[in-house]
């Protein structure tokens, strides 16, 4: 794929008249995806496909086309050649874009992880087997994922990760459930069978009759799950640098130094530790880390190429979207198996739904528990909670009603597939929180 | 595309099993200017095609982007493998789902097209719209965009159907953001939901060009207004806020796969059971809901569904107890219960599920200033920000961007940060009247997301505004 790709790149450059530069971000995948419901399989198959997002470039002026390719050299090579006069008809129609900013010293690389996914009979094997008399839901995927850069500078990147991500959920009634996932390049039975080892004891806790909590504030733990969910929230225009500058970020009052969270609080982008390419689609390359909220104060942000030019401030190698993919919330020094006791009478929330901004301007969040949700008493699990709508601004659950986060960190690879399956990650703690509302 | 495909697909036809091809050919263009600079005007083309086959009880898909005579041959072989890996270890008994030999086309009326006007007049009036939403120093950020999706489809069957289908979509956007101090508020054109299909006339329907000066006005009295106040009280809903409220707490729960389970894991389960169809009350007298993806120019109008089923109006409330679930055929012999022709893909590169299409909210006899006067003490929001409902489709909570109180049969001050909470299983029954025909809007969502692999697709509402009687209404921090 990856000579494809580069031959592909040499193509254009050859395609090129006086004056001309293009960059080019490429994406494909060959991925299985195989649905279950109630333990059986429900929809199967496979979905291969390869896109080309170019950029041609005279000057100030360039237009962009993302074009699907088939794979085969001939018939991409011809497609191409129908786009390319395209761009370059549109660019003399155009003005100069003023924020135009791309890599021309950008450094080539590469990096290509080898396959170990099981095949695809054997996963599905060992999936049904776990959910043997049980109620099971969910999708395995699996596959090449890849991804490159190239510019007619002569600049070369690629990334190529094999990788699965089976989620899913073991299903009591109704509502009631537990919501697991496994993810990684190498299928380990024992791993998986941890997995669901733990999910299977959870779903037993969910036997007991629901307990229904009255609104109002209650000490919580938000696992791993739920505060990625929570995380995931600000990152939405909360990290990048565009949102800043035109007042859109959530965290307004923490950037402008009118509001704090807690101390513990420690954000980054951390691409070193995640599994997305550290390329974008200009061509920078990203760094290691970028801190993003540092003891609880604005540190800094994700700077796409584009607003680097529109605001003055050197690039850090972010999207478009100035998104974080590879976040990173530091741990804290609650041991995960004194999490009940610490807790001691209260609300396990496993995971959270649906979350939105129902007061942007101050961060206040609301959303749904979801799956497996208990209610705690004297440090024991009593009971499943029946699902509760919560309300309430990030500068107070993770700023002075914080108690602090747990030690140990779940690392969670991103199940989303819109599009394209994710090569997004987080690194994230639980979070013991006091005084957190629930409204219905 | 369309050319040479129908033969290349029956040279690679297996024998002994169904097969079927869906070609998706979708091209788009957006054009943007923010804070009066054109943006990287950016198209895509993006062409592949599915091929299912069922073989024996099992059936599998393969989606390629490799059209040519061997690209097809692959993907059917991969089919086939996955048909039978599937095949008696499935959930649905696929050698018991009809197949389709329907034929038929279907076209999105287009008055003017996309290509009618050249993209430097297209420059230039996003270039007006955008000067015009910026009403001083406040204005921090404005945009003016228009999207154009030109989506042909044809799907091929190895019995004889043949269904050809060619959509036009126009998606415009225009929003102003406000700032002072630490309070930012944003104000749009319709949320995200103005999106219709057809051409450029489309922009005239919505009033693109004529309401930036409004919208920049509201988002700078927001900054100023006081919060929504906080109490029981009555709630009358703008149609560019009904569509959500329809939408997620009418459309997502009666969607046929997530009643039996599809969705468990992700979008969520239902609070509506399949004993409740026929019988129980889902709203007031006053609630009546169509699924019509007959109906011209909404977002999600078409011709057949993705599995070739005809598309038909079908009431799914009426006079507010709910009559059919939203499934299409392989939900419908599943749950051996009548639904609507509503399997729908995102893509060439998705399998269809059960979606919404085009879900309405059918108009009564009330006026807008009937309601307003029929109102002692209540709230009126308009335009959607926020959205946030369980994974039962019951509890909600949704957000608006623009209210006024409504003091004895008036509407007095503007309000911001309106939000209100309920439960959709006794929400609709507190429906106290319903805006008439001419108040009704056109709307939809081009981004409704769902499934396993997760797809996003395009669904219309159209709804007048709503009066409902004592909801939880709340504010700001």
């Amino acid at each position: 794929m990856q000579e494809y790709f580069f031959g592909l790149a040499d193509h254009l450059t050859s395609q090129l008249e006086g004056g001309e530069v293009f960059t080019s971000l490429f994406r494909a995948e060959d991925s299985d995806f195989v649905r279950f419901n109630q333990s059986r399989i429900r929809q199967a198959g496979s979905v291969v496909q390869r896109v080309l997002q170019l950029d041609l470039v005279r000057g100030q002026r360039h237009a962009g086309a993302a074009v699907s390719l088939s794979g085969d050299e001939a018939l991409d090579h011809e497609r191409l050649a129908r786009v390319v006069p395209q761009l370059r008809d549109r660019i003399s129609s155009l003005p100069e874009d003023p924020y135009l900013l791309y890599a021309t010293g950008g450094e080539s690389a590469g990096k290509v992880a080898p396959n170990l996914l099981p095949a695809p009979d054997d996963a599905v094997d060992a999936i049904q087997q776990s959910a043997r008399g049980l109620d099971m839901v969910g999708v395995y995927a699996g596959g090449a994922i890849h991804a490159g850069f190239a510019n007619s500078l002569g600049q070369r990147n690629w990334y190529t990760t094999y990788s699965f991500n089976f989620d899913w959920s073991f299903y009591r009634d109704t509502d009631k459930a537990v919501k697991s996932g496994y993810a990684g390049s190498q299928w380990d039975p024992e791993a998986f069978d941890r997995k669901v080892r733990m999910a299977s004891h959870q779903l037993d806790a969910l036997r007991r009759p629901p307990h229904t909590a009255k609104p109002g504030r209650y000490r919580v733990y938000l696992a791993p799950a739920a505060v990625h969910d929570f995380v995931g929230m600000l990152a939405w225009g909360g990290f990048g640098l565009k949102a800043l500058r035109t007042k859109n970020t959530p965290l307004l009052k923490l950037a402008e130094g009118k509001a704090r969270l807690s101390d513990a609080v420690e954000i980054s982008e951390n691409t070193a530790g995640g599994v997305a390419p550290n390329f974008q689609e200009e061509g920078f390359i990203r760094p290691d880390r970028v801190p993003l909220i540092s003891r609880g104060t604005h540190a800094g942000s994700l700077v796409s190429p584009r607003s680097a030019k529109e605001y003055g401030e050197p690039t850090n190698g972010a999207s478009a979207g100035e998104r974080p993919e590879s976040v990173d919330v530091a741990g804290g020094s609650i041991p995960e198996t004194e999490i009940l006791r610490r807790l001691g009478t209260g609300v396990y929330v496993g995971n959270v739904w649906y979350l939105n901004f129902s007061d942007r301007s101050n961060c206040r969040t609301t959303g749904m528990t979801r799956f497996a949700t208990f209610w705690v008493e004297g440090g024991e699990i009593q009971a499943p909670l029946n699902v509760m709508r919560f309300d309430e601004t990030v500068y107070r659950m993770f700023g002075e009603n914080l108690v602090g986060f747990t030690r140990e960190r779940d690392w969670i690879l991103d199940p989303d597939t819109y599009v394209q399956r994710s090569t997004s990650s987080g690194r994230i703690p639980g979070a013991l929180v006091e005084d957190f509302p629930f409204t219905l | 595309m369309i050319e040479g495909i129908e033969a290349r697909f029956r040279e690679v036809l297996p024998e002994g099993a169904f097969c079927s091809l869906r070609l998706v050919d979708e091209r788009s263009e957006t054009v943007s200017v923010r804070q009066d600079v054109l943006q990287p005007v950016r198209s895509s083309e993006d062409v592949g095609a599915m091929l299912t086959l069922v073989d024996g009880s099992g059936m599998g898909y393969a989606a390629t982007s490799d059209l040519s005579r061997s690209g097809l041959k692959a993907a059917v072989d991969r089919a086939r493998t996955w048909a039978s890996r599937t095949s008696g270890r499935g959930l649905v008994d696929f050698s018991a789902v009809p197949q389709v030999s329907v034929q038929g086309e279907y076209q999105s009326p287009v008055e003017r097209g996309w290509d009618t006007l050249p993209l430097s007049d297209k420059v230039d009036l996003l270039q007006s719209q955008s000067r015009q939403l910026k009403r001083g120093d406040r204005i921090v950020d404005w945009l003016a965009e228009i999207t154009r999706v030109r989506s042909e489809s044809l799907l091929l069957t190895s019995t004889g159907g043949r269904v050809h289908q060619q959509f036009e979509f126009l998606i415009p956007v225009l929003s102003a953001t406000a700032n002072e101090g630490a309070e930012t508020e944003r104000r749009t054109l319709g949320g995200d939901l103005l999106g219709r299909q057809g051409g450029l006339e489309v922009l005239d329907q919505v009033g693109f060009t004529t309401e930036a000066p409004r919208i920049a006005d509201q988002a700078l009295e927001l900054l100023s207004a006081p919060d929504c106040p906080a109490g029981q009280m009555d709630l009358l809903l703008a149609p560019d806020q009904m569509v959500l409220q329809i939408h997620e707490s009418i459309g997502h729960p009666l969607e046929l796969d997530r009643i039996l389970g599809d969705e468990r894991n992700y979008a969520g389960t239902s609070f509506v059971t399949q004993d409740m169809f026929g019988t129980y009350r889902y709203g007031s007298e006053l609630l009546n809901v169509t699924f019509d993806p007959t109906a011209p120019g909404e977002l999600a109008s078409y011709g057949f569904d993705d599995d070739g089923q005809p598309a038909r109006l079908e009431h799914i409330i009426r006079n507010g107890i709910l009559l059919r679930p939203l499934g299409g055929r392989t939900s419908q012999i599943r749950a051996g219960m009548e639904g609507v022709a509503n399997a729908r893909a995102s893509g060439w590169n998705r399998p269809p599920i059960d979606r919404m299409a085009n879900l309405n909210l059918e108009p009564g006899d009330s006026s807008f200033g009937e309601m307003v006067k029929s109102t002692g003490h209540g709230v009126y929001m308009e335009t959607n920000c926020s959205w946030s409902i369980d994974d039962s489709r019951n509890k909600f909570q949704f957000g608006c961007e623009y209210a006024r109180l409504i003091e004895n049969g008036e509407l007095t001050r503007v309000v911001r940060k309106p939000n209100y909470r309920g439960i959709s299983a006794t929400f609709w029954r507190s429906l106290r009247a319903v805006g008439s025909r001419d108040e009704c809007r056109v709307m939809g969502t081009p981004n409704c997301g769902k499934g396993e692999p997760n797809q996003q697709v395009r669904v219309g509402h159209r709804s007048p505004p709503c009066l409902f009687g004592t909801v939880d209404v709340f504010g700001g921090e």
